[in-house]
């Protein structure tokens, strides 16, 4: 048993601290401003980032609202004897588990391809909201269950139609287990490669981003640097994961910190 | 109703009405829940188009039973099992990993660790789960592989092994956190019974605890497995592009999901056979998590222990 948790911890260690030494001497403000060139010395990874920023708020922006309105079905409204709500239950629980890679080909075939946005940052985006929606969903689900009947029930003997109920009592009780939830849905969506490679995500973007314009994200930065052979690419795609591996863990910190904060027992 | 009717018109209840506001959010939340649908319909749909016009140029059956994969060479060959093979030499060694030490951290935590100690550790394990896997990958290939060579391995410089024990350890924090809400679930009477017994910690934790929550920690085996099925980047970055069929974990191969990632990525022509290859691809790769994810789903209902 300590041989697991010391293999566990241990591998994290070792990967903060050699990711760390790594990439150090690359961790400069050339990173930050600089865009990606075929010269290792000149390259930067300014547009990878703000691209990367833009994907987050896209996610946020779409991810949250959808995935606690589902949630909100799912709990105060879906009547459970209905087949088609067992099978929205279903088919939530299954999305959780399909590689991301797969939602990758959905971006390709549908939103890339087959309504012709292109690869464009939006695209991605909507990807990675498909993507973490059912982790938000599940957040907020186990939020909303947490909060006691009794204040539904108090509620409603003081008159308060269904929706009253929901907005004004169960909504703000449930808050901090959603944030939690969406700021770790988040932080994945951040970090995750797979289905942005396969929407297109581009080496060489030498300007910063836009919302309809051809973009690439950190990671698959980190990715692209990680196969060229020049050593000095590698030391730059270990200084790329550092400021990966800050921004999500940064967000789990936060997310962490709210949960242990804003637990409370009814 | 002749309850309230027999109490008399003065005191009977108004009369349920509908308000037309509750019936819009009603409609928008309905609107929201069924995207997660529409998100299913869509993979089902977008997979299965182009996999059948592959299958109208490649036969199913040399695309299921033939063991060359070189899609882009000429004369191509279609056979997946080289992919499918590299997939689960992949997930057999993760495995391998990440069983026994998931299940070890989880016993630890759950029967071992104090309450204080549980609550410091469990958030550095949710760390470990949330390292994205581009950067595993990365560490896969230049730490773990050269240091499997400085041990004396011969292993080739992409190989199966590097990814597959850093892929084993990522998921040793989904193995454990479910195998531990499945230990939290085994009530105290049971573990004080065999103390009563005479029976030691670790006794009752291997042969009262674990038995007792067997499902819950086969379902954590299942999706631990079917994640590593699905996981992309750390095989594409540090196991290589070579499918061949070879159980030898030193050697370079090609997982399905690295042939994806490795073509998708590209500038493929739309409605190419290349272009049609991943969505043949991808369209094993879903069937097999997909029918995973039900087994697992399946076993925790049939072997639910239910417990007052």
């Amino acid at each position: 048993m300590l041989f697991a948790m010391l293999v566990a911890f241990g591998t994290l260690a070792v990967l903060l601290v050699d990711t760390l030494i790594t990439g150090w001497p690359e961790l400069d403000r050339q990173l930050f401003s600089g865009p990606p060139s075929t010269v290792p010395e000149e390259a930067g990874a300014r547009p990878a980032i703000l691209a990367t920023l833009y994907l987050g708020l896209i996610v946020l922006l779409l991810s949250v609202p959808i995935g606690v309105l589902t949630a909100i079905y799912l709990e105060e409204y879906a009547d459970r004897e209905r087949w088609w709500n067992r099978a929205i239950e279903v088919n939530i629980q299954n999305l959780a588990a399909v590689p991301s890679i797969v939602y990758g080909i959905l971006g390709l075939a549908f939103i890339v391809r087959g309504i012709g946005v292109g690869r464009v940052v939006l695209a991605g985006g909507l990807i990675l909201t498909l993507v973490v929606l059912p982790t938000v969903v599940v957040a907020s689900r186990e939020a909303i269950r947490a909060v006691p009947d009794s204040i539904r029930q108090g509620a409603f003997a003081l008159g308060a139609t269904k929706w009253q109920v929901v907005w004004r009592q169960v909504l703000p009780a449930s808050i901090p287990g959603m944030a939690t939830g969406s700021i770790l849905a988040l932080s994945r969506a951040v970090g995750e490669t797979a289905p942005l490679i396969m929407v297109g995500a581009i080496v060489y973007v030498a300007f910063d981003p836009t919302l309809f314009g051809s973009y690439t994200a950190l990671p698959v930065q980190i990715y692209n640097w990680t196969k060229q052979p020049d050593p000095t690419f590698q030391t730059l795609a270990a200084a790329g994961a550092i400021v990966l591996l800050t921004i999500v863990l940064g967000m789990n910190a936060v997310a962490i910190f709210l949960r242990n904060r804003y637990r409370r027992q009814w | 109703m002749t309850s309230t009717e027999a109490l008399g018109p003065a005191l009977a209840l108004p009369r349920k009405r509908i308000r037309p506001g509750e019936l819009v959010v009603r409609a928008i939340l309905f609107l929201a829940a069924a995207i997660s649908v529409l998100t299913t319909l869509g993979i089902v749909v977008s997979l299965l188009l182009p996999a059948v016009e592959f299958f109208r140029e490649v036969s199913p059956w040399e695309f299921l039973t033939g063991t060359t994969w070189a899609p882009l060479f000429e004369p191509a060959h279609f056979g997946v099992v080289p992919l499918v093979v590299g997939t689960l030499m992949i997930s057999f060694w993760s495995a391998l990993v990440a069983f026994p030490l998931g299940v070890g951290v989880a016993i630890y935590l759950s029967e071992y660790a104090r309450p204080r100690v549980t609550a410091a550790l469990k958030p550095i394990l949710e760390i470990l789960a949330a390292i994205p896997t581009v950067v595993l990958g990365y560490f896969a290939l230049t730490f773990v592989t050269p240091l499997l060579r400085d041990v004396g391995l011969q292993v080739e410089i992409f190989n199966a092994l590097a990814a597959s024990l850093v892929l084993g350890v990522m998921l040793i924090p989904t193995v454990a956190s479910l195998s531990e809400d499945a230990m939290a679930a085994v009530p105290r009477d049971l573990r004080d019974g065999g103390y009563a017994l005479g029976a030691d910690k670790l006794q009752v934790s291997t042969r009262i605890v674990v038995p007792a929550a067997v499902s819950g920690i086969i379902a954590a085996f299942v999706l631990a497995f079917s994640r590593a099925v699905g996981e992309t980047m750390i095989v594409l970055i540090a196991a290589g592009q070579l499918p061949q069929i070879t159980f030898d974990p030193r050697e370079t191969i090609e997982t399905m999901t690295a042939f994806i990632g490795a073509t998708g990525n590209g500038d493929v022509p739309t409605g190419s056979i290349e272009y049609k290859t991943i969505f043949a691809v991808g369209l094993t790769l879903f069937v097999i998590t997909l029918v995973m994810n039900l087994v697992s789903i399946r076993l925790v209902r049939r072997f639910r222990e239910v417990y007052e």
